[in-house]
């Protein structure tokens, strides 16, 4: 045997086995694949590696990769991440688990996900939050179609223009495929327009909308009457919130929305290029059963000791095959323990810092950027959180690639031409200083 | 494993901390923003200090068993040793640090990275080009399947909207189907357990938008007619597409390009060695051939002819956008690491060991476990339950549950039971190349003791486990009476 740290067998084990199996090579447990089928040729991979070569590799292209102090979110958001997440993280009994079918031997696994989402509900103010989604785009997709089950025979599902644009394509696509109709409501001064929505409701075939809490500019909406309009038209209200603003801004239970959705990543998750992150998702009780994905519920052993079992599970694909709430069938398990460890870390006291610090920090850069003169309100009056657009009245291009060359990413170029900046706790004010000396320079 | 009975939140008590922000001497302060767009109270969320956190948590993971704790015979899911070099990889801030909206000019590094990956994949495989941006296995199906329907309207035609399903298929087959809007048509398995070519033949015509496989199929056997399918599903105008689930087996040995599939997922947290994690975060890469390569999910990494790395955004033929940013990174930084260690020398033994594995515990079983269809298997196989089920002693018989409870008291997780849905008892048994022989024996050993045991009496199998945390739960009253969430 070739010496591979992962392949236990000695060449005596396989001949023995080869002898219980009663075959009298390798190659002969293939027999049944036509003879074509079988790959000769030389594979186009690299030569195997040891591990100290894997790890130069990977170094050498890791130091292409500068260092830049990111002051950009449009859902991937730079925030802390305390040092106890990935050691709890790392240990193999939570890493290397398989999803928890065997409830006997996955306590820990159960335990996690039922306090992850008794967190989600608290934050949203709703009754049953799911085990997790992969992420916020396609838990926004499955609130699409969740939204078509609750309405039954109403098909159209009307999407706010103010959704970051990568949650608006994922929408889109899901939508093409299960063949939903996809409406915009249109933006007025930089918010969802409450009089748009009611005239896209005239039309009659809504199921749902699907409003952010926070919008594509960082404008905090005000979604006064928009659950009222909706409810009366039969149809709910679906909210895409950052979780980590919910610890401060109106939950979408006060709102009076049906179901939250959103990308968990804003809570200490490493921005890790996109992924993994992971979507959460929410809902009212009276919608608990066509809720997607893994729920965890709590119970008793035949002992009467307090237990927990994935439930609910009549939903799912694996009972239901085609007639399942969705095709989903694992959660971003370790990904949620991420969150459940940063929100417990953080307590209510420490979620609140980090909205307070990184708000500041906005409103500071805020200040600053329109003093340099390079730039101009778009939305004057609108109250933001932690991110924010300016008209720019430069080369945002050239402007960019001088801030990348100092170091930083700043003033993300949007699809309407704005500059798109964020601002998170981790920023001090000698960054922001430096970034503005860096933008006059 | 000791039963410990805590949630987070019981450990809280208001004033406790377990963070520390820097001060960053700012003036502004929340109370600026409308009192109607805040919130009236506080969030619920735990109080607690940093060493009780720490220890609620390690004393969670250790009511787990994981692959490093001991054997998963686990059918279909391919529960092989998770390297610890690809942890290290993936936890490098060089790569951790990165925002998707940076520049591509920023991330040269990581997108060679996803581009070695994307031709790494394509080469184990036989497809022409991959996507790495699905998220998990479900995902990548899906994702294939929304490739398939968009080819078929691209070319305007748009009667398309049935695919062909084995009644074996993994359960997430016609359920991803059915969220890209597509009807199903289940195709009969023979007396064989593989696709019966006769059935499929009249389900083909111009409505048929292509056929899922799974090869080999659930109960761990190459479809050999799959030549004669393949070309007739071709005829008809429709496309193949490989479950790539089962891969494992073909890993170094066969390429499903070479097959005829046009259309396939892979499961990086299976065939390639990255951490199950309790359930995600996964991989779900898909690969296709020639003709699809322009209807793959958008964004894309590309490489220039200057040797540069470019991230194509958008594209008219695409099927659409699939995920938040470009997959889970993360995971595929582990799954490429360990294609460097594999290499093509290694790779051609993986699969092989793989079916040697689960051949070798089929047949030191089938004299106590019933083996329904008992040609050689690949990388799993099914038993339909006990030989001897004890009922002889006036007592219910031992069910596959049962088995599977009682495994759990011998330190081993118990194989996928009840699936696939053509027996009644099924065990299905997936040992993966990563097992030592003497774990190998070692389970035979206890599953032999634990059919002397059923057939002497089938009692000590309905109690189990003895030795797990719990015994087992209440699922009856979860259901009717669901609690989802701590009640403060």
């Amino acid at each position: 045997m070739s010496n591979f740290p992962y392949f236990p067998h000695t060449a005596e084990d396989i001949r023995q086995m080869l002898e219980r199996i009663g075959v009298s090579s390798l190659e002969d447990l293939y027999s049944d694949v036509p003879a074509d089928f079988l790959f000769k040729g030389e594979y186009d991979l690299p030569d195997a590696k040891s591990e100290q070569e894997v790890r130069d590799w990977f170094e050498k292209l890791a130091a292409l990769n500068p260092k830049l102090k990111v002051f950009v979110g449009q859902g991937s958001y730079d925030h802390y991440s305390p040092a106890v997440i990935p050691n709890l993280l790392s240990r193999s009994e939570f890493l290397t688990a398989y999803t928890p079918y065997q409830c006997e031997i996955s306590q820990g696994t159960l335990r996690y996900i039922f306090e992850y989402q008794t967190m989600i509900c608290n934050l949203t103010g709703l009754d049953v939050s799911n085990a997790s989604m992969y992420d916020g785009p396609t838990a926004a997709a499955e609130a699409m179609r969740m939204a078509v089950a609750c309405a039954k025979k109403k098909n159209t599902v009307l999407v706010s223009k103010g959704l970051l644009p990568n949650v608006l394509e994922v929408i889109r696509t899901y939508a093409k495929y299960y063949g939903t109709t996809i409406e915009e409501i249109a933006l007025e001064g930089g918010q969802t327009s409450l009089s748009s929505l009611k005239a896209l409701l005239a039309g009659g075939d809504v199921a749902g909308a699907i409003i952010p809490s926070i919008n594509r500019y960082g404008i905090i909406e005000d979604l006064t009457g928009f659950a009222e309009a909706l409810h009366e038209a039969g149809a709910v209200l679906a909210e895409y919130c950052d979780p980590s603003a919910l610890a401060v801004v109106k939950s979408p239970a006060e709102w009076g929305a049906d179901i939250a959705v959103g990308d968990g990543q804003s809570l200490g998750i490493p921005m890790m290029l996109g992924g993994p992150s992971v979507g959460f998702m929410a809902c009212k009780k009276d919608y608990m059963r066509k809720l997607p994905g893994r729920i965890v519920g709590q119970t008793v052993d035949s002992e009467g000791r307090r237990a927990f079992v994935l439930t609910l599970q009549a939903r799912e694909q694996h009972i239901r095959r085609e007639k399942a709430t969705s095709n989903i069938c694992s959660n971003e398990s370790l990904m949620a323990l991420y969150v459940t460890v940063y929100l417990s870390l953080m307590g209510p006291q420490g979620m609140r810092e980090v909205n307070e610090k990184s708000y500041a920090g906005a409103h500071y850069l805020y200040e600053e950027l329109l003093k340099t003169g390079k730039f101009e309100p778009v939305f004057p009056d609108k109250p933001f959180l932690k991110e924010f657009v300016l008209r720019p009245l430069v080369d945002l291009d050239a402007l960019q690639k001088k801030l990348y060359q100092a170091g930083f990413f700043a003033a993300l170029k949007t699809e309407e031409g704005y500059a798109s900046f964020c601002v998170t706790e981790k920023r001090s004010k000698e960054d922001i200083d430096t970034l503005i000396h860096e933008i006059l320079r | 494993m000791k039963y410990y009975d805590k949630l987070v939140f019981e450990l809280s008590k208001p004033g406790r901390t377990a963070y520390t922000l820097p001060n960053n001497g700012f003036k502004a302060s929340l109370s600026e923003i409308p009192a109607g767009l805040l919130r009236s109270e506080s969030p619920v969320l735990p109080e607690v200090s940093e060493p009780d956190l720490v220890r609620h948590y390690t004393n969670l993971s250790q009511m787990n068993f994981g692959v490093d704790t001991g054997f998963y015979p686990l059918g279909s899911c391919t529960m092989k040793y998770n390297p610890k070099i690809n942890e290290e990889i993936a936890a490098m801030p060089a790569f951790q640090g990165l925002h998707p909206l940076q520049d591509e000019s920023t991330i040269q590094g990581a997108l060679e990275v996803y581009y070695e990956m994307q031709k790494a994949l394509a080469a184990i495989t036989g497809m022409k080009r991959f996507t790495l941006n699905p998220c998990a296995g479900a995902h990548g199906e899906l994702t294939g399947l929304m490739i398939i329907r968009n080819y078929h309207l691209l070319r305007g035609d748009t009667a398309r909207t049935k695919v062909i399903v084995p009644d074996s298929a993994h359960g997430t087959n016609p359920a991803s189907a059915a969220v890209c809007g597509l009807e199903i048509v289940e195709v009969k398995s023979g007396a064989n357990g593989l696709v019966d070519v006769e059935s499929l033949r009249p389900l083909l015509g111009p409505d048929i938008a292509g056929i899922m496989m799974t090869n080999p199929n659930t109960l761990g056997l190459f479809e050999k007619d799959i030549k004669e399918i393949a070309a007739l599903v071709h005829e008809c105008g429709g496309l193949l597409y490989y479950d790539g689930a089962n891969m494992n087996p073909l890993l170094g040995m066969v390429r499903p390009g070479d097959m005829g599939f046009d259309v396939m997922h892979l499961n990086l947290h299976k065939t390639f060695s990255t951490p199950h994690g309790g359930g995600g975060p996964g991989s779900g890469p898909v690969g296709v051939c020639e003709k699809l390569a322009d209807c793959l999910p958008v964004p894309r990494v590309e490489k220039l002819e200057n040797g540069k790395f470019t991230v194509v955004g958008s594209s008219k033929t695409s099927a659409g956008r699939v995920s938040a940013f470009m997959g889970n990174f993360g995971v595929i930084l582990r799954a490429y690491a360990y294609i460097l260690m594999l290499g093509k020398q290694n790779v051609k033994m993986a699969g092989k060991l793989a079916t040697l594995s689960a051949n070798y515990i089929k047949e030191s079983l089938k004299d106590a476990y019933k083996l329904p269809i008992p040609t050689v298997c690949k990388h799993e196989f099914v038993f339909d339950g006990l030989i001897d089920d004890g009922s002889s002693t006036g007592k219910p018989g031992a069910t596959t549950l049962d088995v599977a409870k009682r495994l759990l008291d011998f330190g081993f997780h118990a194989p996928t039971i009840y699936f696939p849905l053509l027996f009644h008892q099924a065990l299905m048994i997936e040992p993966t190349e990563t097992e030592s022989k003497e774990t190998l024996d070692a389970f035979i050993d206890v599953m032999h003791e634990i059919a002397r045991e059923a057939a002497a009496d089938p009692d000590i199998l309905h109690n189990a486990p003895h030795k797990a945390p719990i015994t087992r739960p209440d699922e009856t009253t979860a259901a009717r009476n669901p609690i989802l969430k701590c009640e403060l």
